[in-house]
């Protein structure tokens, strides 16, 4: 499906979205939340011990079995950079594709999608930052050199047909800038949203965040981009994940990042906690009776 | 996260990120300034007392029986922190609860800070006397909202425990001993599954009525989520005042900070805690056990509300208790600061 960009009104926030996180704020909660599990990308890729090609193959497939409608596969980057995923063709041939299903996986350049797309993607995702210095450490240039990338990648992605998800680093706090403004994260989330993004996921990289610093990003944020389009991306490092969650849920975020066991722990803080672990998500979403999507029961498994 | 670095240089040192960030450090009283104030979530409390449970209900759960003086050395590092109310001990029978054995030596033994306060424990009048004795100058007593767990915790009906914590309750305020009434099983309970918010407010409202100042409603394994949170409080705050309210979360499910964040929405500015999120959960082999209060006062720090507390020293003091108690922590903020 390819990504679809529309001019919208800009959002008035002010009372409404205070009101959001105040006592009334469960009413304001979404009935139905995507999860985007990326336990076999982002949590594996932070794990030390190289886990096998089979066995990853076969956690992507107990996961599609779970219900799970999106699961980010793996990441088509050099594997001088991440050795974790150097095996990123071997894993999306091997894993079973269930219909209804996506299996996005990560392209950082244009070399990368192209491998990714002969290894059969259908969806790939782009990763900025909302942070100039994380950039140039992480991915070696600049910012703006970073969206010339992704746009070779986005023109491309089109003419493939192929759907393309942004994401934002460091949207609540950088591991070398420090704070980061929720004026500058809504400015790179409207970038890649006008550029062909259909979703951007907002990443608190290094779990710094709290939820009144979420709120403030978002609302930011929602100036741009409709919410509709967002998701969250929140990392439990100091064990403030699930509340940030929550804030983003009361703020009208419905789709939300996470990684079975809390996989990955965090580079910029040895021994610290990873990704947020989807089984305290999907714990917490089903308490608030909040319907978590799962593809349409295939043919196989109808009676 | 992108492409990961597998040398990270040149990123800032964890205090320096963190102090920036005013999520660590001093308490955040007039650190703030104007344009952030503003932006922080509305409609919560500026204050939060933070009620530390860890040398009594943290402790009691640690299958590692903790050497008196251990206790003592913690507790007095907890007092150096700027926490108001630490959970000292329970007096309780050492059959029962063979880690609050030595609550008379730990009660006499502790220094106690000016302006911090050391309830303790009493679940019947032959208790509160010890404690009394002892040099308690608060006390705590124990209801449920849950028949069964009555029963198997205490060995008697709701009905009958009322009974003994009235006949507490009653020679306190005689003494002049403020005293504290917990709730169990407030979201939920291992014996009878759902808990309706009913009952929890008749149990909450019975403690009130006979003297308590403050109810500490417990989510005692851990089972609640933001939206049973919400309801339970609703119906008690139609029958207590919101400033005699606390919350006591335990994080059994990863829970626990999402339903505090809850509760402060509703106006709750009274949270329980234990450092390095002590004690497991009987109920749930392998569990984790309450709230961390370094993780609670990260997420309070964030939100630019006042505790008084030093999020440095409550760190200091979990890795006294953790390294004496051979553990490692619960906290995930300590877990990311200790090794980084």
């Amino acid at each position: 499906m390819a990504a679809m960009t529309k001019a919208l009104p800009r959002r008035l926030v002010g009372l409404a979205s205070l009101r959001a996180v105040s006592t009334s704020s469960m009413d304001t909660l979404p009935k139905r939340v995507k999860i985007v599990e990326v336990g076999p990308r982002d949590g594996l890729q932070n794990e030390k011990n190289i886990v096998s090609t089979p066995l990853k193959i076969k956690l992507i497939d107990m996961l599609s079995e779970a219900g799970l409608s999106v699961i980010e596969a793996t990441s088509f980057v050099s594997p001088k950079w991440v050795p974790q995923m150097a095996d990123h063709a071997e894993v999306l041939k091997g894993i079973q594709k269930f219909p209804g299903i996506t299996y996005p996986v990560l392209t950082p350049n244009l070399k990368g999608f192209e491998a990714a797309v002969a290894a059969g993607a259908k969806e790939v995702a782009i990763f900025g930052a909302a942070s100039e210095l994380f950039t140039k450490k992480n991915i070696n240039c600049s910012m703006e050199e970073s969206f010339q990338r992704f746009d070779a990648i986005l023109k491309a992605a089109q003419s493939a047909n192929i759907s393309v998800r942004g994401y934002v680093s460091c949207v609540l706090g950088c591991p070398y800038e420090g704070k980061i403004s929720p004026a500058k994260v809504a400015e790179v989330t409207k970038k890649l949203y006008s550029m062909g993004c259909y979703e951007i996921s907002l990443g608190d990289t290094i779990g710094v965040g709290t939820p009144g610093i979420m709120k403030d990003m978002l609302s930011a944020v929602m100036l741009e981009v409709p919410p509709a389009a967002l998701a969250v991306h929140c990392h439990d490092t100091y064990g403030q994940a699930l509340a940030n969650t929550l804030v983003a849920l009361q703020m009208g975020v419905s789709v939300v990042d996470s990684s079975v066991a809390g996989l990955g722990g965090c580079p910029y803080a040895q021994g610290a906690s990873g990704n947020l672990a989807t089984e305290d998500l999907v714990y917490m979403l089903e308490g608030l009776g909040i319907h978590t999507v799962s593809p349409p029961t295939p043919w196989w498994r109808q009676p | 996260m992108g492409n990961v670095p597998s040398a990270v240089k040149h990123c800032l040192s964890y205090q320096q990120l963190l102090r920036e960030h005013l999520w660590i450090g001093d308490s955040v009283a007039g650190a703030l300034d104007p344009a952030q104030e503003t932006s922080q979530l509305s409609g919560l409390p500026e204050f939060v007392k933070i009620v530390e449970v860890g040398p009594r209900d943290g402790l009691q759960n640690e299958k590692v029986i903790v050497p008196t003086d251990i206790k003592i050395e913690f507790i007095n590092r907890l007092s150096q922190t700027g926490l108001s109310v630490i959970e000292v001990t329970s007096f309780v029978s050492s059959r029962w609860v063979p880690q609050m054995a030595d609550h008379t030596e730990v009660m006499k033994g502790i220094h106690q800070y000016p302006g911090v306060r050391y309830p303790v424990l009493t679940p019947n009048l032959q208790g509160f006397h010890r404690a009394v004795a002892a040099g308690a100058t608060e006390i705590s007593v124990f209801g449920a909202a849950s028949e069964s767990f009555s029963k198997k915790n205490i060995n008697c009906s709701i009905e009958e425990s009322m009974g003994k914590f009235e006949e507490v309750v009653k020679s306190a305020r005689h003494m002049n001993i403020p005293a504290r009434g917990y709730v169990s099983c407030a979201l939920g309970c291992p014996y009878e599954g759902i808990i309706t918010p009913q009952k929890v407010t008749e149990v909450s409202k019975r403690l009130y009525s006979m003297g308590c100042y403050e109810i500490s409603l417990g989510d005692t394994i851990g089972v609640g989520t933001p939206g049973s949170m919400k309801r339970m409080l609703e119906s008690v705050m139609k029958e207590i005042p919101l400033g005699a309210l606390a919350v006591h979360c335990h994080d059994t499910y990863g829970q626990a900070l999402a339903n505090i964040l809850t509760a402060l929405q509703m106006g709750i500015n009274v949270v329980d805690s234990a450092v390095s999120g002590l004690g497991g959960c009987p109920y749930a082999k392998g569990a984790s056990g309450n709230v961390a209060t370094e993780d609670l006062i990260y997420m309070l720090n964030g939100l630019g509300l006042n505790t008084g507390v030093n999020l440095y020293k409550v760190m200091e003091a979990g890795d006294f208790i953790c390294k004496a108690v051979n553990k490692t922590t619960n906290s995930k903020v300590a877990q990311a600061s200790f090794h980084a």
